[in-house]
């Protein structure tokens, strides 16, 4: 997946995730900014499930900022594709 | 060494002495007394017609000649709008006093003001039923050189009684007071309602003062805490916020989560085969377990079932329980909110009872021995049933132990509600970070998730299989959980113990450990 924009996904509400994607220049590599309110019980399975997406995605230069108020894993994935599928343009079926 | 739970208690702690270890709830009151020598209360005197009544707290304090290494204590009845032990403490520290061992019935959030002089040699060591917020913090990062000891309503009185907790002075706040030190909670403008936790202080504090915003012609009445037990009496402007003393009544919540287990709990109780005419029924004033008194409710209007009393933490929805009939009576060791203040006084079937009569294990019977039915909350609940309500999931203290265990042993049928998991964090699990009532004590857990049973209950789980209730294994909802959740990285400690949990009867159940930070 190509990204193209700055874009997000979710809130900052308990139980979800706020996502922001950025696209970087290739060969920059993978910067995950990850706060949660659960980091020292899940902050690793966190970077793992996020790392584990962007692979599914192709994604390999990219800036994520995810601040997590406590979401499951497939709130977490479903954030996640959200945001990156606004910034590569290709949201059909989701909310702007 | 292990206790019966095996959690490792060590056999002697620095600051608090030998430690026997929890050997099961009924282990130590089968023998039908207490091994341990009990200290006599103070003997005091006073001339005819002599002054109680001092300028200023700070001027009472003095009288008490303070000094290095000396226990205070207080009651927790003004809840989050105390200002009396804040400013007690300011004032000691002021004097320059050091070492002191504070012994609160339990700490809000309005004592967070005590931070700075827990770091500074002030204060050294803590007893309380309850510890939250930045205090919980600072405490489980090991701020204090001693080990804080947590005890439950009932077990404080025994620790006074054993000399455990050995109180040199109390500050006790009261809404109306006259000179002679008669108090009470339940009526003033800072109407707190009862003094239940206050009144084991009176009587074996070395030195007590009275502080009311609100100094009555004599003689006030009830006299909550009677003036043979009060040497100094203040007037001050103030015993603390309103508005967070008398916050009004407390609300049901409307959470649809906290509803629907309080629903599952309220068919649970109704088909135990506990509910019916004559029983006693108590519930916390948390979330989901207040909201279980409004399904009972409907269910004993329903059914025309009429109970005998309620115990507790009282909230204005007991009352209204009272008032249509429901039950005859209300036994009132704290009121939870100021609406209580009211029925306490005007009421005669609304008692007040010290926290001994409530909860003591070592008397003749107290209260919550003739409990039938108890709902609880969790912080955390493992697969054998046992009980956190202090620590969070990140290993500080943040909870209170309150009369949890008291009533968790008396009833014949002790129900814990929660939700499966909060957030992502599980609250039903394999191994809960501390124990405060063992799961003997607790017969059925209520989550939205599903109702489990002990499996030392199987005439309850019988009965409610028979109504059509479907009942879970609890491993099996933890391994539920956990796939939804994941599985959460334990909480990292130290070594070094900063605190300890004692159950009722003095034996610890378990031990708090510094968190890594």
């Amino acid at each position: 997946m190509k990204l193209k924009i700055k874009a997000q996904a979710g809130s900052f509400e308990s139980s979800d995730v706020l996502i922001m994607v950025e696209p970087l220049a290739d060969g920059s590599g993978r910067r995950v900014e990850l706060e949660s309110i659960v980091m020292q019980q899940f902050g690793d399975d966190l970077l793992a499930q996020i790392n584990k997406d962007l692979d599914v995605f192709e994604i390999s230069d990219v800036r994520i900022i995810v601040n997590d108020k406590g979401a499951l894993p497939p709130t977490i994935s479903a954030r996640l594709e959200t945001a990156l599928k606004r910034s590569a343009g290709i949201q059909s079926g989701t909310l702007n | 060494m292990k206790n019966i739970l095996q959690r490792d208690i060590p056999q002697e702690l620095e600051g608090i002495g030998v430690l026997e270890p929890f050997e099961g709830a009924f282990t130590k009151l089968k023998k039908g007394w207490m091994e341990e020598a009990t200290v006599p209360p103070p003997n005091k005197a006073k001339l005819p017609h002599s002054n109680k009544v001092c300028d200023n707290l700070r001027e009472a304090i003095i009288k008490t000649q303070p000094k290095n290494g000396m226990t205070v204590s207080f009651h927790h009845h003004l809840r989050a709008g105390d200002s009396i032990l804040v400013e007690s403490i300011k004032i000691l520290a002021d004097l320059g006093i050091k070492d002191i061992t504070l012994a609160s019935s339990s700490l809000t959030s309005a004592h967070v003001g005590i931070l700075p002089y827990l770091k500074d040699g002030t204060i050294t060591q803590i007893y309380s039923s309850g510890i939250r917020g930045e205090l919980g913090k600072a405490l489980a990062e090991g701020v204090l050189p001693k080990p804080f000891v947590i005890h439950s309503h009932g077990g404080r009185v025994r620790a006074v009684h054993t000399g455990r907790i050995n109180i040199d002075l109390t500050v006790l706040a009261a809404s109306a007071s006259d000179i002679e030190g008669n108090a009470t909670g339940s009526h003033g403008p800072s109407a707190f309602g009862s003094m239940g936790y206050a009144a084991i202080d009176s009587w074996y504090a070395k030195q007590v003062i009275v502080v009311s915003d609100n100094i009555v012609d004599y003689p006030c009445v009830p006299q909550s805490v009677s003036q043979n037990y009060i040497d100094y009496v203040v007037k001050v402007d103030s015993i603390g916020d309103p508005s967070k003393i008398a916050g009004g009544t407390t609300r049901i919540t409307k959470a649809p989560m906290d509803l629907q287990i309080a629903r599952l709990a309220a068919q649970v109780i109704e088909h135990s085969g506990e509910l019916k005419d004559g029983f006693s029924f108590q519930v916390g004033a948390g979330g989901a377990s207040l909201a279980v008194a409004k399904y009972i409710r409907k269910t004993m209007k329903r059914r025309e079932i009429k109970g005998s009393f309620i115990l507790g933490g009282i909230t204005s929805y007991g009352v209204d329980m009272l008032n249509e009939g429901l039950f005859r009576s209300i036994f009132d060791v704290q009121s939870f909110d100021a609406a209580v203040s009211s029925s306490l006084i005007n009421n005669p079937f609304h008692i007040e009872i010290p926290a001994g009569l409530y909860a003591n294990p070592f008397n003749c019977g107290c209260m919550t021995n003739k409990l039938d039915v108890v709902v609880l909350g969790a912080l955390e609940i493992d697969t054998d049933f046992n009980v956190n309500v202090i620590t969070g999931s990140e290993g500080y203290v943040r909870g209170a132990s309150g009369g949890h265990s008291d009533t968790a042993s008396g009833a014949n049928l002790t129900v814990a509600v929660c939700p499966s998991f909060r957030g992502r964090i599980p609250i039903v699990k394999e191994n809960v970070h501390t124990i405060v009532t063992p799961g003997e004590s607790i017969d059925v857990l209520v989550t939205e998730r599903g109702i489990c049973v002990n499996p030392k209950r199987p005439d309850l789980k019988e009965n409610l299989v028979k109504s059509g209730i479907i009942v879970k294994d609890i491993k099996d909802l933890a391994k539920e959980v956990e796939q939804i959740t994941g599985k959460a990285k334990p909480i990292e400690n130290e070594d070094r113990i900063v605190g300890v949990v004692e159950y009722r009867d003095g034996t610890i159940i378990d031990v708090i450990r510094q968190v890594k930070q």
